[in-house]
């Protein structure tokens, strides 16, 4: 088995893999994992890529009203990107502190980012009893299914975050800092950062052009 | 607590469809009986089921679409027996019209989902790690994960027989007629979930197989242009599987949402459009062509270079011809609806594209031509599929461009002379490779050989049996005739329904030589056995290992030097060195899970709930899966340990047998051609290069 990850005393991380590696086991065990779940990123992109197409082709499905001009609105929409985005940075925290062994600094920031995450998904529940209760429900028209369940997948996804996160935290908790829960938190860390861009296309392709409109 | 489900989602509304469900539940309890009394029960558990071995879940599942092929082929032989009877007005024929419809959904369904996807996913996932010298797939817990869906899945079509009807919209559910105003039985559900847990495994597979070949290979692999074709086919139709496959996942999804809560997707009004669904489903739908028939080309490129004696010609073109295929798979989708209605240019884009993917594939017909030239040919079983295969292929080739014209398109939209087409391409591109793949690694899978006899009369029933069942519908498509049609008022078209009945037939024969020629060959399993590992004077490392393999797979990784590693070994007379005990060292092999199988049963309870609207059992299976898959991340101790010198002891015996083989001492019964290591048809190919030198 060729390794070439790992130089002549054994030990050297993969580029963009915070990990110290005790040995080139678990360094390749690591890499792996990580390009597993860097293939089901891609596959769940294409899910996202695909219901906002969706989207784009049922925008015009308006005819019984409302439109995006009643429904978008970017009084959410805005503390909602803050909080996603903040939430990535202070998770590079984690990953940092991670490399470096800072036990305090992984459990801080990696919480940190999960009660943004929280945080996000409080704000677009608002947004969405908002909805409902004007009765821009998903059942009322095409354009109406193609925005909640774009918007609702993507929020399904950071509420998985969340739960997954907190898991991770008690395994740290419980197991210490072992290779194997190290490398969820890498994996952890991709996921999370994905839901962000996914947001940021979300923003882009939903809420820019929507808000626009009115 | 039931939600819809009742008494009268009992089978009893028709003749057909009671016995149908008898047989199920039969099989059924037949099943439990035997292994009851056999008392096998802790045998497939804990030596099949919870094995996360790649080569015992490859076998499981080849076992799986096996069953299914077989209730696949009698819904095909109703369709026809209806269709040769189902001249004239009314309830003409043995099958009602719903009934019928029911047939042609499920068996599409069936033949997709079911029985080609395992096939080949099974194959990939007995054969690839072998070839790469790897000792199991980089993920092998989600491997069995991916199976289990997979049986879910097929499970949920059988269940359809006893509880409740399958869908009647063809296995492509297009709504609106898949719809909920439409169709508001249980019908599409139980395809949509079908689908919906086919796809999830189909997709944890394709991540599987592209780690695996990407991160698994041994030693001197580092070469991809060494790497066995097979390998570069299942690396191809894995990333078509990513890629893919949320296609399918999302249109699905956006139909149950449309059906079950009231979404408005795909619906008639209310600002849905039903178009969008068949665009997402054929930007599935297309690669999904491809999933199938890339593998099968892998196996043929193997066995034609294997049965005649050469390297392939042309491997570095057939390589790049697979991704092309792979690439261009994903730009063609719209021919599949050029009726749509879309502008004159973009039918003319897609059909192009649609003409330009038939290159290609035509560089690999040639390479293959080209590599059984000048080359020893033995018609063994599986070089009997690829030969039928390459004639036959090209027939449907020929058909495909020509619907690639959306001229000639609009002519034949949805009549029998796509059907024709389709099956030409893959019941000879396709099923036909997994056959040819079936019978070649059956020996290392088992550790003897199929009945060649038996697998003649199979393939001959089977090629001529598809000539005679599909050439008529190629003729009866140009007259008019529309698909899915239980009756209909044109007598003369009665004839050519006769000849394809006979046709269907004669495949059943094929069938039943072949479940005649596994018995046969279980039998016989003395004579045929395969006492080197190496049953066809192979090119490839998965010769090399003993059949059946250890679990794994390889004592010592293997290294790799060039292409065609084996065959050049044994020209070198370096293929069973003695084992050098250094090079040995402690290996960890996957521990059996029990997980898998528990996340499978939950998957299809879950799956079963959400079609009849039990939402209490859907939350309470998902809250299983949950749980068992955070017990699982909660283990560490998921291996066991293999010593080196257990790895050695092993390979020591191995190279004992084949020299003992060698000299004759044992296996006087197996006439292996080429017994002695070297002296096979290898021979010649080494006395003429050193002649040349």
């Amino acid at each position: 088995m060729t390794d070439t990850t790992t130089d002549s005393q054994g030990v050297r991380p993969h580029a963009g893999i915070p990990l110290e590696h005790p040995d080139a086991e678990t360094a390749h065990a690591t890499e792996r994992a990580v390009f597993g779940f860097w293939i089901f990123l891609m596959s769940d992109l294409v899910v996202f890529a695909l219901l906002l197409a969706t989207y784009a082709v049922l925008l015009k499905g308006n005819s019984s009203a409302p439109g995006p001009a009643e429904v978008i609105e970017l009084a959410y929409a805005f503390p909602e990107t803050l909080l996603l985005l903040t939430s990535t940075l202070t998770l590079t925290f984690a990953t940092v502190a991670l490399r470096e062994d800072r036990a305090r600094g992984v459990y801080g920031w990696t919480f940190l980012s999960l009660a943004l995450g929280a945080g996000f998904l409080a704000l677009e529940g608002a947004e969405f009893a908002g909805l409902i209760n004007k009765g821009h429900v998903p059942q009322v028209n095409g354009f109406l299914s193609g925005y909640w369940l774009a918007i609702g997948t993507h929020g399904l996804h950071v509420a998985i975050g969340v739960v997954w996160g907190l898991i991770l935290i008690a395994q740290f908790w419980i197991y210490g800092f072992c290779p194997a829960i190290r490398s969820r938190l890498v994996r952890f860390s991709l996921y999370w950062h994905m839901l962000d861009v996914v947001w940021i296309a979300i923003f882009t392709v939903i809420y820019l052009p929507g808000s626009l409109v009115s | 607590m039931l939600g819809r489900l009742s008494w009268d989602a009992s089978p009893f509304y028709g003749v057909i469809p009671a016995i149908a469900a008898s047989v199920v539940v039969l099989a059924a309890i037949g099943t439990i009986v035997l292994l009851t009394v056999m008392r096998r029960w802790r045998w497939l558990w804990s030596e099949w089921l919870t094995s996360l071995d790649h080569k015992k879940i490859g076998i499981m599942y080849v076992v799986l679409a096996a069953i299914m092929l077989a209730r696949a082929f009698i819904e095909a032989g109703l369709m026809r027996t209806q269709q040769a009877l189902g001249a004239g007005a009314g309830d003409v024929g043995p099958v009602g019209a719903e009934h019928f419809a029911q047939l042609f959904s499920t068996h599409g369904t069936i033949m997709i989902f079911f029985v080609l996807m395992p096939f080949m996913t099974g194959l990939i996932n007995f054969a690839m790690p072998l070839q790469i010298g790897a000792r199991d797939m980089t993920f092998p817990w989600m491997n069995s994960i991916a199976l289990m869906l997979t049986i879910g899945g097929a499970g949920l079509v059988m269940a359809s027989l006893v509880i409740g009807k399958f869908s009647t919209g063809g296995w492509t559910g297009y709504p609106n007629f898949t719809g909920a105003e439409v169709n508001p039985g249980v019908g599409p559900d139980y395809w949509i979930w079908a689908l919906t847990l086919g796809g999830a495994g189909s997709t944890l597979t394709g991540i599987n197989i592209v780690a695996t070949i990407w991160k698994e290979r041994t030693t001197g692999l580092d070469h991809l242009m060494w790497m066995p074709l097979f390998c570069w086919t299942s690396l191809c139709t894995a990333l078509l599987m990513i890629f893919a496959f949320p296609a399918l996942t999302v249109a699905t999804v956006m139909l149950w949402l449309d059906r079950t809560f009231g979404f408005h997707f795909f619906t008639q009004g209310d600002g849905g459009n039903m178009m969008q669904y068949v665009n997402l489903f054929w930007m599935w739908g297309h690669p999904e062509v491809y999933i199938l028939i890339l593998p099968a080309f892998g196996v043929y490129s193997e066995v034609i270079g294997t049965f005649s004696s050469k390297k392939l010609f042309g491997y570095t073109s057939l390589v790049w011809a697979t991704m092309a295929i792979a690439v261009l798979s994903f730009t063609v989708w719209l021919h599949h609806f050029f009726t749509m209605g879309a502008s004159a240019n973009v039918n003319a884009i897609f059909g192009i594209a649609t003409m330009v993917i038939a290159v290609p594939t035509g560089v690999k017909v040639y390479d293959w031509l080209l590599t059984m030239r000048h080359g020893r040919l033995r018609f063994d079983v599986p070089m009997l599929y690829a030969v039928g295969f390459i004639v036959t292929f090209v027939v449907g080739g020929v058909t495909g461009v020509l619907m690639a014209i959306p001229p000639f398109d609009y002519v034949v939209h949805n009549s029998t002379f796509l059907v024709a087409h389709f099956h030409n391409m893959v019941i000879p591109g396709s099923l036909f490779g997994m056959m040819a793949g079936a019978t070649f690694w059956f020996p290392k899978a088992f550790g003897f050989r199929l009945d060649e006899t038996w697998g003649r009369r199979g393939f001959w029933f089977w090629i001529v049996g598809f000539y005679l069942a599909f050439m008529p519908l190629y003729v009866l498509g140009l007259f008019g005739m529309s698909r899915r049609m239980a009756t209909y008022l044109h007598p003369e078209w009665q004839p050519w329904l006769i000849a394809a009945w006979a046709g269907a037939g004669l495949v059943g024969c094929g069938l039943i030589c072949q479940a005649i020629m596994l018995y046969v060959s279980i039998r016989d399993r003395e004579r045929l056995r395969d006492i080197t590992g190496d049953a066809w004077d192979g090119r490839t490392l998965e010769w090399l290992a003993p059949s059946p393999p250890p679990e794994w797979n390889f004592g010592a990784r293997p290294v790799v030097t060039g292409r065609d590693e084996f065959g050049e070994r044994k020209l070198n007379d370096e293929a069973y060195p003695v084992p050098d005990r250094t090079a040995y060292r402690d290996i960890e092999i996957p521990a059996n899970a029990a997980t898998a199988p528990l996340i499978g049963i939950f998957a299809f309870l879950l799956a079963f709930a959400a079609i009849w609207w039990m939402w209490w059992l859907v939350w309470i299976s998902a809250g299983a899966i949950f749980l068992l898959v955070l017990w699982r991340s909660m283990r560490f101790d998921l291996h066991r340990q293999v010593s080196a010198e257990t790895l050695y002891q092993a390979d020591m015996a191995h190279r004992r047998t084949i020299l003992a083989h060698a000299n004759g001492d044992i296996g006087s019964g197996a006439p292996m051609r080429h017994a002695r290591g070297t002296e096979g048809y290898l021979a010649k190919e080494r006395r003429e290069r050193e002649g040349q030198a």
